[in-house]
């Protein structure tokens, strides 16, 4: 026989593309990325998303290279001379319209705000990046991320117990415990055997379903007592009732739309659809029809149950009726879908419960006095220790760059001297923002022995970080950090803030 | 800009190439380790005579190098047993596709040679197992980027070995911090271990789950998931058939991987299962584990910055394990891994076995591979008897299998053992036996 001949992108991205399946490889590939300075964190950022195959990519940087730049970015031996990114902003802001996404690395405040307005006008992602000394920042720039597959490490299952649809009970009808041999007994899905005692334990208690802890380990002992006695009324090893008690917390978990997908279902861009609205928001828009009419209340049937303990039949059997009911809930979501829109989206209904938004803030919001985030940084502060303090310097080292037109201790005799000034520079970010909080002496003096240096290894932990919350925005799977993202390698600490 | 070009001996260092490193070596600052003390010889020491050695030139091996060699380090060891695939390609960026089929180590001591001036990688296209301690012993630090607790537990046993006492206090310079760093998908891990002092590898075993295979019952005659399928074509239905015949199954071979999921195909299609794809066969047959490049970036960072802080003293090194997870945002996680008094690698402490005397050998044997906190893979049993060193059970060598297999029915007694025996074992997981005492239960 030939062996299958396997194309050689699929075997160079085997091993992704069990992440983020074709379609995920897909996107990648016709992503067209901007980097704004190639310093380490550009090029190590811009590395990781070629290996993975980014469709295309622009490099935008005015400086040439210095020594000390070849000492810390492997993709440097010679120097380059580029466009100024503030040059372009002066002359021609549309040049970043044509990006899927921009990123920009080690960028001074005024550049940045900058561009971050005319991004935000144009509805282009900004992933603003920064290694100062042994700290990594990332800020995500987005007005309204769709996230198609969110792939949760630990999904509920969706097993409709509690409100059975009229395939699944029938099926669940099709068992009668009490008749059967052992072999078939021992071998029948947990599910079924969770669905019969409930229906024992609701005809005894009201129709009401256990509650607490104290029902539930009743209704587990109900379980246990259907376990088979052999002649010498010794229960036989019946591991499917083991898995059954095992999995009352599961199976009684209430059908429910999660709330995130609530919020989406209630928002104004479900609302109001028109011709120009994402094929996201139009699958959204009919999943609420469906929840309000075929559906019941509930979204589509999932289509999925784990694996258990049963024989071959009636495990597939079981999964045929949880997919027979995804097939026709989807075919009614997309007749809704006809209805919206003459298009079929390119979303998929089952995994309605996976859908995510997620919205970052502009910088100008960030960076205003009217709207900056007073209780989050704050709140923080409480421990004075914790990475916003971190957050902090590199804004306080920003407005030192405004003043000074460079960074506090680049010079080795700098290091004294600019502390005292940075410190100014503190009290008046404080100041200016009303913040009424206390900076340890000591990080102003850390941050002046940086120097501005970017160390490789924390502009690589940066650039694998960064170049994978690209890939998320470009492939719309698995959620984006919102929106600001520290690392401290000094402590090999993190922390994520909303600002 | 002049570049001295191609020099490997020394001097080859331009105006300002390690800027962004002295400033951790050469100025005082509020955060640093309390022995550090600024100075200039810092970065000759890391340039000149201190010796690091990678273990794996793959995922996390290729990022550890870049990320050493543009810290200061020039005297840098890697050892890899492997050659480079195609499936590598995305993540593994010192090879390109002309060097498919050649060893990893080598390709990667090239690509840094060349390209960081200087730098003088020497490869060893080995398994660990290849050396002694007096190879691992020449090195400062040794950083791991492995794809196998085996060959981690191998390492950890082999440094604990290294490590000498003197009147029961160990003696510090016989201490080689080991770095190890593991990623899977979307998650890592980086830690700090110091043999004899913080938590070792096997003092966390149960951080490492034993892999879950399949129920035989299951895939012989009810199978119910696509895996179940290919797991039944290639553990009985390849042994039965010989396809190809007396080679076996090569997850790598196309050939052997399209027979493996044809024959799945059609069992799936007798139990009206679906879901058999290539792509899954492979991954099944192979065991394979995703793999991006960005989060082997991350944590080849982490490693990096850790090695960089022994190194130099700069920094208090972390303390000892970092989590990394970017499913869902970025989420890190810093905690300290305890010592585990009894620790059957760093204790010293002879382990306890608990049996009955009527217990069997299988009994023991069972024990080794199962519990959480031993999971040896084929443990080799051996013990004194009247003088005489006696092989109590042996898998790895058929011969003595097949002559010891029948004291696996005997039980403890029979075989002559008596309270407080000491049983000694060897296994993959460690280059030194194990001493287990065996302490009878009524």
């Amino acid at each position: 026989t030939m062996a299958a001949t396997k194309t050689s992108k699929e075997q160079r991205y085997d091993r992704q593309l069990r992440l983020w399946g074709d379609h995920g490889q897909e996107a990648l590939e016709n992503a067209h990325v901007c980097l704004i300075n190639a310093t380490a964190t550009g090029t190590e950022t811009l590395k990781n998303l070629v290996l993975p195959g980014i469709g295309a990519f622009t490099i935008v940087d005015g400086h040439t290279v210095s020594g000390e730049d070849v000492g810390n970015n492997f993709f440097l031996s010679s120097s380059s001379i580029g466009k100024n990114p503030d040059k372009l902003l002066d002359n021609d802001p549309e040049f970043f319209h044509r990006f899927t996404l921009v990123i920009g690395v080690q960028l001074p405040e005024s550049t940045c705000l900058r561009l971050g307005s005319v991004l935000w006008s144009a509805s282009v992602p900004f992933l603003v990046c920064k290694t100062y000394g042994l700290i990594g920042y990332m800020r995500l720039v987005v007005k309204e991320h769709t996230v198609i597959e969110s792939h949760p490490d630990n999904a509920l299952e969706d097993l409709r117990l509690d409100q059975p649809f009229a395939e699944l009970k029938s099926h669940i009808q099709s068992y009668d415990l009490e008749s059967m041999e052992k072999k078939d007994h021992s071998h029948t899905p947990w599910i079924i055997i969770v669905a019969k005692y409930l229906e024992k334990w609701l005809s005894e208690h009201n129709s009401q379903p256990p509650k607490n802890y104290k029902e539930k380990e009743a209704f587990r002992q109900l379980i246990r007592q259907g376990i088979l006695k052999n002649d010498n009324d010794v229960p036989e090893d019946e591991e499917n009732f083991e898995e059954a008690v095992k999995n009352v917390n599961t199976a009684l978990n209430p059908t429910k739309i999660p709330t995130a997908v609530e919020d989406l279902i209630n928002s104004e861009q479900c609302s109001n659809i028109t011709s120009q609205s994402a094929s996201f928001w139009v699958m959204l828009r009919a999943i609420k029809e469906f929840i309000q009419s075929e559906g019941n209340g509930s979204l589509p049937v999932r289509g999925t149950i784990p694996d258990m303990i049963a024989d071959s039949q009636k495990f597939i059997n079981l999964q045929n009726v949880y997919r027979e009911k995804a097939m026709q809930d989807a075919a009614a979501v997309s007749k809704h879908v006809e209805c919206i829109l003459q298009s079929v989206g390119k979303v998929s209904c089952k995994n309605a419960s996976f859908l995510r938004v997620v919205c970052c803030r502009s910088l100008a919001e960030e960076y205003s006095v009217d709207s900056v985030n007073k209780d989050e940084i704050t709140s923080y502060m409480d421990s004075p220790d914790s990475e916003m303090v971190l957050y902090l310097m590199l804004r306080a080292v920003d407005r030192f760059y405004q003043q000074h037109s460079r960074y506090p201790g680049v010079y080795n005799y700098q290091v004294e001297e600019d502390i005292s000034k940075l410190k100014l520079c503190v009290n008046s970010l404080l100041q200016e923002y009303s913040l009424n909080v206390n900076i340890k002496d000591d990080y102003i003096h850390e941050f002046c022995r940086y120097g501005a240096a970017e160390p490789h290894t924390v502009a690589a932990f940066l650039g694998g970080s960064a170049a994978q919350e690209v890939i998320k925005i470009i492939s719309h799977q698995f959620v984006p950090f919102n929106n600001t993202f520290i690392y401290n390698a000094m402590s090999q600490t993190s922390a994520t803030f909303q600002l | 800009m002049a570049v001295d070009g191609g020099h490997r001996d020394g001097a080859c260092d331009w105006d300002g190439r390690w800027n962004h490193v002295k400033k951790f070596l050469e100025r005082p600052g509020p955060f640093t380790h309390p022995d550090f003390e600024p100075s200039t010889e810092s970065l000759q020491f890391l340039l000149e005579t201190c010796k690091i050695l990678v273990i794996g030139a793959g995922g996390l091996g290729c990022e550890l190098l870049k990320n050493l060699a543009l810290s200061g380090f020039r005297l840098i060891h890697v050892v890899d047993m492997d050659t480079i695939d195609l499936s590598n390609l995305n993540r593994q960026f010192l090879f390109r596709p002309k060097d498919v089929g050649r060893p990893k180590a080598e390709v990667a001591a090239d690509f840094i040679n060349s390209r960081i001036p200087g730098c003088k990688v020497v490869p060893h296209f080995n398994k660990i197992q290849d050396f002694d301690e007096s190879f691992y012993r020449q090195f400062h630090i040794i950083v791991c980027g492995l794809d196998s607790i085996i060959a981690r537990r191998w390492m950890n046993g082999m440094l604990i070995s290294l490590l000498s006492y003197e009147d029961g206090v160990l003696d510090p310079s016989s201490i080689i911090p080991l770095i190890d760093g593991g990623t899977e998908g979307f998650k890592g891990n980086a830690r700090v271990i110091l043999p004899g002092m913080t938590a070792c590898i096997d003092c966390t075993l149960e951080l490492y789950p034993p892999q879950i295979n399949f129920p035989m019952c299951t895939i012989a005659s009810m199978p119910r998931l696509p895996e179940h399928c290919i797991e039944y074509s290639r553990l009985l239905l390849w042994p039965k058939e010989k396809p190809f015949g007396e080679t076996a199954l090569d997850g790598d071979n196309p050939e052997h991987i399209q027979w493996v999921f044809e024959r799945a195909q059609e069992r799936a299609a007798e139990f009206n299962i679906t879901g058999v794809t290539y792509r899954l066969t492979q991954g099944v047959v192979k065991r394979i584990i995703p793999a991006v490049a960005s989060t082997n970036a991350v944590i080849a960072a982490a490693c990096a910055t850790e090695v960089f802080k022994i190194a130099s003293s700069a920094y208090i090194p972390l303390n000892n394990y970092l989590v990394f997870n970017d499913v869902d945002g970025l989420y890190t996680y810093t905690f300290e891994a305890e010592r585990k008094d009894n620790c059957s690698a760093c204790s010293q402490v002879p382990q306890d076995l608990q049996f009955p005397p009527s217990a069997k050998l299988q009994e023991v044997l069972e024990y080794l591979t199962e519990n959480s906190s031993l999971q040896m893979k084929s443990p080799a049993i051996t013990t004194t008897l009247e003088g005489k060193n006696k092989t109590l059970y042996l898998q790895s060598v058929k011969s003595i299998e097949e002559r010891t297999r029948p004291n696996l029915c005997k039980t403890l007694k029979e075989l002559g053992l008596s309270d407080g025996q000491e049983l000694a074992v060897a296994d993959v997981t460690t280059p030194q036996t194990v001493l287990f005492k065996l302490n009878f239960t009524t």
